[in-house]
């Protein structure tokens, strides 16, 4: 196979893409289903305050969400940018 | 064929790790749990046990080690297999300890308990079947009529998707189970809402090890063009390790979300439906970092 500059530079992009998104994934996967989890405790023990709950939970998720979509946006980068 | 042995030897020593943390969990026990704790060791194991299939394959069969289409689809099986067995193997290894001490306490509920363990312990072990499917459809495939260039990138990336993506699934789907067995002791009249969240919540963190398992069939059965470069073949192992790794996290997550509702619908019964919904509300948010995977590996795939 040749080796060529643009094409070492793209498959590098290629495989940091998938490594960007993959790695960045566990992060956000672990810790949204943990505040989740917790959630679901409150939401157990105190059954009338589930409305509140709910909200402080989506509202904690979507910001550890913010590291999920870092990830995406570089992904996103190096496979149609670089 | 060395690396087949590479790959069969890690698979091995993967799963004998993971059968070995399932074993520990459990030494509490007397009498009739014995017979439960080695149901569930034995369910435990099969995941370790499809890995020496795949071992013995790949040691006794004489593979024609002449492209390096080859040497992936040996590697590829053996690496597929090993990563996936280990959620698996932990996983099972969850509700077979929880059972066990359940039956200790409430030895009346051992018949309940020991059908629960049992149908959550199978769907723990549905990614190593996914990765167990992969690795075969490797192994017996005859891939000599591809070109070898993008084909080996693709059937290692294959091979990683459904490995890696079997290990939060498998682990994630324990958790539940595992804390379902607590509350069908704690709680014998909560047992049918209990089993159904517990199906429900297993059901969502299978998701990921399923993308995974999409992705590798992609891999493995659409035809690419030779080519010399390099970016092509990079693109293809980069989708199914993106899918792979990314399929670890939400998993897991997912496992912990439906844990905790599994466990206060046993407390707290009353709570059900709220709790239900907002499992589902949770783990759908997990599951974006997921899907995000899935997006990168298909535009790797398709698109670049």
């Amino acid at each position: 196979m040749a080796i060529e500059g643009v094409d070492i530079i793209k498959a590098a992009a290629f495989l940091g893409a998938g490594l960007a998104m993959g790695l960045g994934a566990i992060g956000p996967g672990v810790g949204e289903g943990m505040a989740a989890a917790k959630a679901c405790e409150a939401i157990g023990r105190n059954p009338k305050e589930a409305g509140l709950l709910t909200r402080t939970m989506l509202v904690g998720q979507a910001v550890s969400e913010s590291t999920g979509i870092y990830s995406l946006v570089i992904a996103l980068l190096l496979l149609f940018v670089v | 064929m060395g690396f087949g042995a590479i790959g069969a030897a890690i698979g091995e020593g993967l799963t004998a790790a993971q059968a070995n943390e399932a074993v520990s969990r459990k030494p509490e026990m007397a009498g009739d749990i014995f017979k439960s704790m080695l149901v569930g060791q034995a369910i435990a194991e099969s995941a370790s046990i499809f890995a020496l299939v795949i071992a013995m394959i790949l040691l006794f069969t004489s593979f024609s080690a002449s492209s390096y289409v080859m040497i992936s689809v040996v590697l590829g099986a053996g690496l597929c297999m090993g990563l996936g067995a280990i959620g698996s193997g932990v996983g099972s290894g969850f509700p077979a300890g929880a059972a066990c001490i359940g039956m200790a306490r409430q030895p009346g509920m051992s018949g309940r308990l020991t059908t629960n363990m049992l149908i959550g312990s199978a769907v723990c072990q549905t990614p190593s079947i996914f990765a167990l499917v992969t690795s075969f459809i490797l192994l017996f495939t005859d891939f000599s009529g591809r070109p070898v260039s993008p084909t080996w990138a693709a059937l290692l990336g294959a091979a990683l998707a459904s490995g890696l993506g079997a290990i939060g699934s498998g682990l994630g789907g324990g958790l539940v189970a595992e804390t379902s067995c607590q509350g069908v002791a704690r709680q014998p009249e909560q047992t049918t809402p209990v089993t159904n969240v517990m199906l429900l919540g297993q059901a969502v963190t299978q998701t990921t090890a399923i993308y995974g398992l999409l992705i590798s069939f992609i891999l493995m059965f659409k035809g690419f063009p030779a080519t010399e470069a390099w970016a092509p073949p990079m693109a293809l192992l980069s989708a199914g390790l993106c899918m792979g790794i990314g399929a670890i996290g939400p998993g897991v997550g997912e496992g912990f979300t439906a844990r905790s509702a599994v466990d206060q619908i046993a407390r707290a019964p009353e709570a059900t439906a709220d709790l239900t919904r907002v499992m589902l509300v949770g783990q759908a948010v997990a599951e974006s970092t997921g899907i995000y995977s899935l997006v990168i590996a298909l535009v790797l795939i398709f698109v670049v």
